[in-house]
């Protein structure tokens, strides 16, 4: 038979890729999920997430700082990325680059910087808590401010308008067309900056100075441990729960994809 | 009490581009329909959106009701606008898109309290007052299903009539409709022109419509204004300004017509095509003036009978009538008529006086001002020319060095001198290739005159004009370049002299 050059075998190294390096371990992490040390079959290690002190604490903090990094990210982001895409400043992209150079210096070096300076205001000892969430909200920014300046650049201004001409006026206009309008944006936001938030234990390591834990960091110790079943538990949790996250968010239909492939 | 509803006083636009509109006047009485009718680009959008309030005039006043609401928010103005391309709310339904603006809106309502005193409160529309004003809306609109419908769902017509129920629920005073029909195909625009012509006499307010359509501008206005390059052309009803187009612009926008060259010979007598015929228009004699007949008041007769003989160059079948095209001479005619005479056949044509229609020549040279240069060629347009210097001394010769020498001995150097420069409209060569000509712009207007096109090429900086009469067609929005003979160049001295040595 002759071998037939066909569009779809260029996708064949990406599949090879995928394979090798997303669905096999994916597999493999399955696997120790559900086994014990001994290699037979449990559900152990998910019960004893939500009865260890620990575990739960890891949830707790995990979660409140995502949501907190999330929700401060959003307050700061919208009204910048507003002020860039829509009030027609004459160098709006200039200022934009400047909210997104941070991202190109190496994200170690940046949190180190971030340190000495919280170091030299004194306010290094003070809270692991409040100084991974200034971290966090300094190293997400730039993801939330992205899909909310695309979503309002491409908005269509005749929308603003007609709502002004139908007798809104500007707070009303951006509360009831702006905002809405923007919906896909803000949620591609929020889960670009929720779902790291919830892991990157680099950030409390360095800035909260190892005294909080959170999910990434509990996930790291058990495997540091040699406990790679519950690493591998927790690790699925934590998969299933952006799972559901992003379905809720309507991150699967094809516009919010679309609006996140741009932000992106 | 005067009827004018609005009034726009001077009013002006300037962008950095350019001037969109430029020192208007125009007064809108109440109840009209008025069109405003232009090409792309003549400034009609941009006056719509000023009188809506989207853009603020650079200078003048926009008067309603006899008020300045020149500075006024649309949100604070009787006014609404049914858009060009719609800008319905694609995150509401079709009744929330027609609500809109009633939940925005604040009534006056009278209570009386437990003392019996009477007091005044803005309230909001109760919801069942809403519903009934929506629903009556979308019953005009022929949508009364529709309600609870998607918009993105929804064929144009019909997001066409969303936009509208929108917009009249509302009850506004005026309503602004930016070429509501354009998006739609041809059958479904006759239709609504039709129904938005029903539904002005319905309402009883004032339709001000933007087009650039000029059928439909005739079909539906009480008044029709038409605009270019930021002015108003000619004000008037439909008929006005179809049977008495002011100028050569408004002639050939307006419909079909046939626009000659001619001379007036003698009182309430015109010449043109060779023959002398008698108009009702008075002008004084010997001017060089236009003449546009309409293709339908053009009569074919038997060859002899008429007034002037022909030949018919080609005939195409058009529905109703038959397009003809008459020669005489090198002079084109186009007829209409529902009789048809084969290509080739002779005839005659025969025009009733009250159908010739006389307009001053718009354009009878192009005046430029501008200067000599070191090389003694003339800059002015954004060109630099060859040109005959000495035609501005009588007498005058150049030396080898370049000065002029007068008559009385004396040595002239012309840099930088001052002057009028004039070009007849057939002394100007149009080139394809911007970069062989002198000066270089964009065609930005063609009208046929029986015999040849009149062009108007417009350079891109300093938007000078050169208008050209030629027998060869180009396209509108060409690039082309200009070359005009160095003998061909007027010259005139702007101030008394040059500069003395």
């Amino acid at each position: 038979m002759k071998l037939r050059f066909a569009r779809k075998h260029l996708c064949i190294p990406y599949a090879l890729f995928l394979a090798l390096f997303v669905i096999a371990p994916i597999l493999i992490m399955l696997y120790y999920a559900f086994t014990d040390s001994e290699g037979g079959f449990t559900l152990m290690n998910f019960a004893s997430i939500f009865s260890d002190i620990t575990a739960l604490s890891a949830v707790l903090s995990s979660v409140s700082i995502a949501l907190l990094t999330t929700a401060i990210c959003l307050i700061i982001g919208y009204p910048v990325a507003y002020i860039l895409a829509r009030s027609g400043l004459k160098h709006g992209k200039t200022l934009l680059l400047l909210f997104i150079t941070p991202m190109w210096i190496n994200f170690v070096m940046r949190l180190n910087a971030l340190k000495e300076f919280f170091a030299l205001i004194n306010i290094l000892d003070k809270s692991a808590y409040f100084n991974t969430v200034i971290g966090m909200v300094y190293d997400f920014l730039p993801f939330m401010i992205l899909p909310l300046y695309t979503t309002l650049i491409k908005m269509d201004n005749s929308l603003i308008e007609a709502s002004q001409d139908l007798g809104a006026n500007k707070i009303k206009t951006f509360v009831n067309v702006v905002i809405p309008q923007s919906m896909p944006g803000v949620i591609s936001g929020i889960t670009m900056v929720f779902m790291p938030s919830m892991t990157n234990y680099v950030i409390s390591d360095i800035l909260g100075r190892s005294h909080i834990t959170i999910l990434g960091k509990l996930i790291e110790n058990y495997f540091m441990q040699n406990n790679w079943n519950m690493g591998a538990a927790i690790s699925m949790m934590l998969l299933a729960v952006m799972f559901v996250f992003t379905w809720l968010t309507g991150g699967f239909n094809d516009d919010a994809a679309n609006a996140k492939g741009v932000g992106l | 009490m005067d009827d004018k509803i609005i009034q726009l006083i001077g009013v002006s636009r300037e962008y950095n581009t350019g001037i969109a509109v430029d020192n208007i006047n125009l007064y809108v009485k109440k109840g009209e329909f008025i069109t405003l009718l232009g090409p792309s680009g003549c400034g009609k959008t941009t006056t719509l959106r000023m009188i809506a309030g989207f853009e603020v005039p650079s200078s003048g006043q926009i008067l309603l009701n006899g008020e300045d609401i020149t500075k006024i928010p649309p949100y604070e103005r009787p006014i609404n606008t049914v858009f060009q391309r719609y800008a319905l709310f694609p995150h509401l339904n079709v009744f929330d898109n027609i609500a809109y603006g009633l939940r925005q809106k604040r009534v006056t309502a009278v209570y009386e309290n437990n003392k019996g005193e009477r007091i005044e409160k803005k309230v909001k529309l109760t919801r069942k007052e809403i519903e009934e004003k929506v629903s009556k809306a979308l019953k005009m609109v022929d949508l009364e299903e529709f309600e609870k419908r998607n918009v993105t769902t929804l064929s144009g017509g019909q997001q066409q009539r969303v936009a509208i129920a929108r917009a009249i629920v509302n009850e506004p005073e005026i309503l602004l409709l930016d070429e509501p029909l354009g998006a739609l195909d041809l059958k479904m625009r006759k239709d609504m022109q039709l129904e938005l012509k029903e539904m002005h006499k319905k309402l009883g307010i004032t339709f001000i419509y933007v087009t650039h359509d000029q059928e439909e501008a005739l079909t539906m206005s009480d008044t029709i204004v038409v605009m270019k390059d930021g002015t108003i052309q000619q004000i008037g009803t439909p008929m006005s300004i179809y049977n008495e187009p002011k100028n050569s612009f408004v002639a050939d926008f307006i419909g079909e017509s046939n626009i000659c060259s001619g001379t007036i010979v003698g009182d309430k007598k015109v010449k043109f095509i060779n023959h002398v015929f008698d108009c009702v228009d008075d002008f004084p004699l010997n001017e060089k003036v236009d003449v546009v007949v309409r293709p339908e008041d053009v009569f074919l007769m038997d060859e002899g009978k008429g007034q002037v003989n022909g030949v018919i160059a080609s005939s195409i079948f058009k529905g109703v009538h038959y397009e003809m095209a008459f020669m005489v001479g090198k002079t084109e005619i186009i007829i209409q008529d529902t009789i048809e005479r084969k290509e080739g056949e002779r005839a005659s044509i025969y025009i009733k006086p009250e159908d010739i229609h006389i307009m001053a020549k718009e354009f009878v040279s192009n005046r430029y001002e501008g200067y000599i240069n070191k090389r003694n060629r003339v800059c002015f347009a954004e060109g630099e020319f060859d040109c005959d210097v000495t035609k501005l001394y009588p007498g005058s010769t150049l030396d080898e060095e370049g000065y002029l020498v007068l008559t009385t001995g004396e040595k002239l150097d012309l840099t930088n001198t001052e002057v009028i420069v004039e070009v007849g409209l057939k002394d100007i060569e149009i080139i394809d290739n911007d970069e062989d000509g002198d000066a270089c712009g964009s065609i930005v207007s063609i009208i046929y005159k029986g015999d040849h096109y009149q062009i108007i090429i417009r350079t891109d900086e300093e938007e000078e004009d050169f208008v050209v009469d030629t027998e060869y067609v180009w396209n509108e929005n060409d690039r082309v370049s200009v070359k005009i003979p160095p003998e061909k160049i007027g010259l005139k001295l702007k101030v008394a002299e040059g500069t003395r040595r």
